[in-house]
């Protein structure tokens, strides 16, 4: 690990002035991710700001009764809130799909959202990695690539997201919301991360010193008919392939709403919002499920070891929108009654 | 990023207060040590185990404020102020915890290695008393590596102990 200073912050402008100071300063919160990558030295942080003492620890309940989840509140304490657990299922199953209890014990919501990539090759300082270092190439195309994306690649990287929680998150249509150098904002969850594009070293639309405050849920969203779904090479505690979160919002057997967002298959928690719009008024059925599926890879791109998730993905699709529909989940909670 | 040449200052030490065990340290650390190096080089407790070292075998599993964590991947710096415990700090004098009583009487490891991180998992477990079936523990244990592979006793004591603690 190369040296670096450190410095605790008391307050979200202190801790923005910090990291701002120098251009490669990070904050720091749970860490898991970071420290990971620094003793491997593809993360080479000169300075830490620290932020695990700033009050953005709390989970509440907003004027428009949507909850907000504080960037500090880890992992666990999320899934396992009161709020969370009753009127955010699908966030609840995802984040426990995820990791392992020691790890959620120490990440955070803001530094969930900033995990980087799992691909093999961003970790082998021995190759070529575009988003490790950009311009060096893409060693994943034409190598081993069975985890890899199969939907919004480019030419320069095919590299996963690796969180669950963000993938409820995108189904969930969460805010992120934001302070940095020029003040506060609040950013779309579907516009938080980026795709690789040309520019793959880039995994969201953070400038240097944005810092994360806050994570809004709309209020009444999903709450019954919601699955998460984590097909993944063991039973826990492994990256998933392809994750599906699935919610539904059902008049009888009519579909109202609908999202479907992936994880597993793209730089970014995947969701497609036209589908989506042809299936709400349908009937919820396992064809009409299919068909969306279909519509939702009909662009996807294998590279050879990946390429089996491309039908992994339509039929993941169909399972977790039938479990969705029975109101089942796969994780934890229910493990008991299998 | 700083040119090869350049004279290069290293950080400064900073004060880490940590309750360990009960028992207060006041350290000064490189901003850099994990707490894991700081309780086994600073403080020589050396029953927490490094592995892995990146979090993904359990080893390392200490309860900060009661709750399991991988101390592997936290610097020291970062939990000034908190309360930690390790295997040793789980026996009263001479009186086992029932965790270690239980890993004793179901043989719950082999070579011993992962067993300080998978007791102490274990009682940040029933801290959090999400288990409620063997499925569920299993689940729940997952953060924990044994590469003898004594999980089926090391499931069995962890059952007896969640059983006798009325956590059902």
């Amino acid at each position: 690990m190369n040296s670096f200073s450190y410095h605790r912050a008391a307050h979200p402008v202190e801790a923005v002035k910090d990291v701002n100071n120098q251009s490669d300063a990070k904050f720091v919160a749970g860490g898991t991710n970071l420290f990971d990558l620094m003793k491997l030295n593809i993360e080479k942080p000169s300075h830490l700001t620290d932020i695990n003492r700033l009050d953005l620890g709390k989970i509440e309940v907003l004027p428009n009764n949507g909850l907000r989840l504080g960037a500090l509140v880890t992992n666990a304490a999320t899934a396992w809130n009161k709020d969370v657990e009753e009127n955010y299922p699908l966030l609840s199953q995802a984040i426990l799909a995820g990791a392992s209890p020691q790890l959620r014990n120490m990440a955070t919501n803001g530094g969930n959202t900033l995990q980087r990539t799992r691909c093999y090759y961003f970790y082998d300082l021995a190759t070529p990695c575009n988003k490790r270092e950009p311009g060096t190439g893409c060693s994943a195309i034409n190598g081993f690539n069975r985890i890899h994306a199969i939907l919004g690649t480019s030419e320069t990287c095919i590299a996963t997201h690796p969180s669950d929680m963000c993938v409820a998150l995108m189904a969930l249509d969460a805010k992120v919301n934001v302070t940095g150098v020029n003040g506060e904002r609040t950013i779309d969850f579907a516009d938080f991360h980026r795709l690789p594009g040309d520019t793959p070293h880039l995994d969201n639309h953070l400038e240097h010193g944005d810092l994360i405050t806050s994570i809004d849920l709309p209020a009444d969203h999903f709450k019954t008919n919601v699955a998460y779904l984590k097909l993944r090479d063991r039973q826990s505690y492994a990256f998933a392939l392809v994750s599906v979160a699935a919610a539904l919002k059902m008049e009888g057997n009519v579909i109202q709403d609908v999202s479907v967002a992936l994880g597993g298959v793209a730089h970014k928690p995947w969701r497609d919002r036209q589908a989506e719009e042809q299936l709400k008024g349908q009937s919820a059925t396992a064809a009409g499920f299919r068909e969306f599926a279909e519509t939702v890879l009909s662009g996807a791109r294998g590279f050879g070891h990946n390429t089996f998730k491309i039908e992994l993905a339509k039929r993941a699709i169909v399972r977790a929108l039938t479990m969705a529909l029975k109101n089942e989940s796969t994780i934890l909670s229910d493990l008991s009654k299998a | 990023m700083k040119n090869a040449t350049e004279t290069v200052e290293l950080p400064e030490h900073y004060p880490v207060s940590l309750k360990v065990n009960g028992q207060a340290y006041n350290l000064k650390l490189q901003p850099w040590v994990s707490l894991l190096d700081a309780l086994r080089d600073h403080l020589q407790l050396k029953g927490t185990k490094k592995g892995c070292d990146h979090g993904q075998c359990g080893a390392c599993t200490v309860l900060v404020n009661g709750k399991r964590i991988n101390s592997c991947l936290t610097m020291a710096v970062m939990k000034d102020g908190e309360e930690i415990t390790t295997i040793e700090g789980l026996a009263k004098g001479d009186e086992l915890h029932p965790l270690q009583k239980a890993f004793i009487e179901h043989d719950a490891f082999q070579c011993g290695y992962c067993t300080p991180g998978q007791i102490c998992s274990a009682v940040g477990l029933l801290n959090e008393g999400k288990a409620n079936s063997l499925e569920e523990v299993k689940e729940l244990m997952s953060g924990n590596i044994c590469r003898c592979g004594a999980y089926t006793h090391i499931n069995s004591a962890i059952m007896q102990v969640k059983g006798e603690t009325g956590n059902e």
